[in-house]
């Protein structure tokens, strides 16, 4: 093989990979990404039920009710808009009434929002940025949990 | 006091890296010897004074000094003394302290045993190195100082966040800072020699070795977080593709890449520019990762505390040296001459592919962790991509690497011989696959994704084993002839297995654990059993105690096999009491072929209480494997031709080379 043909070959198997590489990358994108929506986005948007989600609040006051075994029920809502929350699982340690928390599932036919995943934050005073953020653009006052600067998690 | 001491070290340390930036860089233009050596000392005073620095605000944790922001902000005197001693890097400051710290530990490093390297190297090494440190201690004393003081004192701190009260925090961070602060040296190496426009095979054998020391302890320090996530958050997950973890992982395979490519270099003075462009990247990489945890930009669940101004300052740190890095390298990388030429099939092509496939790689986990940034930058939408997305991308781009790993070390420089490597490989292959078919078999269904790749790791294993068997000449000589030389192969060639080992030690731990885990959620009241994976585990009741800054339920399961007790587990619930927050700690048997894994949740209205019940096949593979990898890089690090130190032939050569 010549010089060039070396070369050639060479940077022939790299384009591939990328361009195999990039392929994956689009596909993936495709089927994978998960959107996240508030519960008054749940209601303007008309989310059609059996997309897949996360949805992102403050557990409502009062809200959250123990079933049979390990199934619970609550309630997650930005203040202006409320969504019942259904989830059978362990809750995360820092999951609290009023506290920040993001859900991932799928809306039923009846407007339940059945979660496979529930996350709080390691950190009691831990707002997720995308709540802290949509609750801010609603114009709803946060503690002052939400802006705490230092001492959060590593 | 002390505290003082500690804020004029580090301004002292300040002024120091600044006089290190310009004095020697400025010697090595003019080749003004007693200039370029102000380098040496300079670096060597400049770790002293970041030295004393964080030995005072050390200091300050285990004193309680509350008078210190930082302190009373993140420690609690009731705190344990292990964990005032690493809670100074359980912060943002703390840790950028440390950060700065091992940065200079690397450039002292370089001042006492690079003698061997040529002045002018040396010197503009040392300056790049102390850039990096003027820019980070300058980000430190405005916007993040450890030692701002507080008045009045709290009469209490308010404690540190109870999931880092844990033993591994003494050792995470700082291997993983060890691992990706020290890529800066690949950085400082790369834009030396693209200031002097003069880069040779010499340059790649100088580099190496730190490039392995970074790599290493970030291998290490990456395997920690994933141990401590797993036995710590209660998920019994190892590894969640949570942008914070990529944000090491990146660099990580980009060092990997690094380190065979210049090995590329050194042996065959080929791939230069590409040599220099990622060691440039790597290190870009690391800063990058540093923005990304500490600036709040993206969702975590380990990210620092945030604050949007610091994470400004950060990202401009990280262009300046990316950017500059990048210009440099635009500007000067035609003068690099390219050498040595290559057949497709040769250990050069190998490593070639080895290096196409990481980085591509490293590009997908890139853009996967940044793609939701840019989304909602652009459109405002916010999404997630999650373990899905990393899954689809990265594990079909690591399947061929798998199956090229074994090769490479086999294939003969410049020109190789497919079939006759293929022939050596083809028992470790059957084996391989014999293997997988037989276990298989007897694990019942599973993905049709897991055998494949269960074959792959045991492949890479093998093929480790062979490549040292054939070294040695195995089947060529006698049997003692075959031990004399396989005692006496370099070194490097062990650390080389071992590191390829490890992998393949590894992939079947993830390939076991994901493909094959079980998990079970239950109710259970005292007296009741729960059955997984062939335990079965009987549930005696909670007890409280207390720790010494927390409060504790811990549950009590007997644990039986087919009627032979095996342990008792005692998985628990914390409060603690600063800041006021539960934890949970879960109940592990871990056994060869696979973990019990019990974690406690919520007490039920009915008086029981819910356990999640895991069975995590061979997830201990996953960590020997890595700690494996760690250790073939320390062998590989003692060879003789590659310690760190060692002197060069070269400068014995005028002597030795008589006058004609």
């Amino acid at each position: 093989m010549t010089r060039k043909q070396k070369r050639g070959v060479l940077i022939g198997s790299g384009v591939a990979i990328l361009s195999i590489a990039s392929l994956l990358v689009m596909f993936a994108f495709r089927e994978s990404i998960v959107f996240f929506h508030t519960p008054s986005d749940v209601a303007d948007k008309k989310i059609e039920a059996g997309t897949r989600f996360r949805l992102g609040g403050l557990v409502a006051d009062g809200s959250v009710k123990r079933g049979q075994g390990t199934t619970v029920e609550f309630a997650v809502t930005d203040t202006l808009a409320k969504v019942n929350v259904q989830y059978t699982g362990i809750l995360p340690d820092l999951f609290r009434e009023g506290q920040g928390v993001v859900t991932e599932g799928k809306l039923s036919p009846d407007g339940l929002f059945v979660a496979d995943t529930v996350l709080a934050k390691h950190d009691e005073n831990y707002m997720p940025p995308e709540v802290a953020k949509s609750l801010e653009e609603k114009g709803v006052k946060l503690g002052p949990g939400a802006q705490h600067k230092s001492g959060a998690g590593y | 006091m002390v505290v003082e001491i500690g804020h004029f070290a580090l301004i002292l340390a300040l002024v120091v890296a600044t006089a290190q930036m310009i004095v020697p860089m400025w010697g090595a233009q003019v080749r003004d010897a007693r200039l370029m050596a102000v380098g040496d000392s300079a670096a060597v005073v400049q770790f002293a004074l970041l030295i004393i620095s964080f030995l005072a605000l050390m200091h300050a944790f285990v004193t309680s000094d509350f008078s210190v922001l930082n302190v009373a902000d993140n420690s609690h005197s009731e705190k344990p003394l292990i964990y005032r001693i690493a809670g100074v890097w359980g912060n943002h400051e703390g840790s950028m302290l440390l950060w700065v710290l091992i940065l200079g530990l690397f450039g002292a490093a370089v001042a006492l045993y690079g003698r061997h390297l040529p002045a002018t190297l040396r010197a503009n090494v040392l300056g790049v190195q102390a850039s990096i440190a003027v820019a980070f201690l300058l980000f430190m004393l405005f916007t993040s100082n450890p030692f701002e003081r507080v008045d009045p004192a709290p009469f209490e701190g308010r404690g540190l966040n109870p999931i880092l009260q844990d033993p591994a925090l003494a050792f995470h961070p700082p291997f993983l800072y060890a691992g990706y602060v020290g890529f800066s040296m690949a950085f400082s190496f790369a834009v030396a020699a693209l200031i002097e426009g003069r880069i040779d095979a010499a340059w790649a054998r100088w580099v190496r070795p730190w490039t392995l020391a970074a790599w290493m302890c970030l291998t290490l320090g990456i395997a920690m977080g994933s141990w401590w996530a797993y036995y710590e958050l209660g998920w019994g997950g190892w590894w969640f593709w949570d942008p914070v973890e990529n944000a090491s992982f990146m660099p990580w395979l980009a060092g990997t890449a690094l380190l065979h490519s210049a090995l590329v270099m050194e042996k065959r003075d080929a791939l230069k520019v590409w040599t220099i462009l990622l060691a440039i990247l790597t290190f870009s990489l690391s800063l990058m990762g540093t923005f990304l945890v500490r600036s709040g930009v993206l969702t975590s669940v380990h990210a620092f505390a945030v604050d949007p101004d610091r994470g400004i300052v950060i990202l401009t740190i990280m262009m300046f040296f990316t950017g500059g890095g990048l210009a440099l390298f635009a500007w000067r990388a035609g003068a690099l001459r390219q050498g040595g030429l290559f057949a497709p099939i040769s250990r050069e092509g190998s490593l070639v592919l080895n290096n196409v496939l990481l980085s591509v790689a490293c590009a997908t986990v890139l853009v996967g962790t940044l793609y939701p940034l840019a989304l909602e930058g652009i459109t405002g939408e916010k999404i997630s991509v999650g373990p899905p997305f990393f899954n689809m991308t990265f594990i079909p781009l690591m399947l061929p690497l798998l199956f090229a790993m074994p090769f490479g070390p086999l294939l003969a420089w410049k020109r190789g011989d497919a079939r006759a490597v293929a022939q050596r490989l083809a028992f470790a292959g059957g084996l391989a696959v014999l293997v997988t078919i037989g276990v298989a078999a007897l694990s019942g269904p599973g993905p049709w994704l897991a055998p494949l790749c269960a074959a792959l790791g045991l492949f890479v294993l093998f093929g480790a084993i062979t490549d040292l068997l054939s070294r040695a000449r195995l089947g060529d000589v006698g049997r003692a002839e075959f031990l004399r030389r396989i005692i006496s192969l370099p070194r490097s060639a062990y650390g080389t297995a071992l590191a390829h080992a490890g992998i393949g030690i590894m992939v079947m731990g993830i390939v076991g654990t994901s493909a094959y885990q079980t998990e079970k959620i239950v109710a259970l009241k005292p007296g009741e059993r729960a059955e997984v994976a062939g335990y079965d585990l009987l549930f005696k009741g909670i007890t409280p105690t207390k720790g010494p800054n927390y409060s504790e339920q811990i549950a009590e399961f007997e644990v039986t096999r087919n009627g032979s007790p095996v342990t008792t587990l005692l998985p628990s619930k914390r409060l603690y009491n600063a800041p006021p927050q539960p934890t949970t700690e879960a109940g592990i048997y871990p056994a060869w072929t696979g973990d019990l894994y019990v974690a406690l949740g919520d007490e039920q209205p009915s008086g029981g209480v819910a356990l999640r019940l895991y069975f995590h096949p061979f997830v201990r593979f996953i960590w020997i494997g890595a700690v494996i990898m760690f250790i073939g890089g320390m062998i590989s690090l003692t060879d003789r031709r590659l310690r760190v130190g060692a002197p060069q032939r070269a400068r014995s050569r005028p002597a030795a080379v008589p006058a004609e």
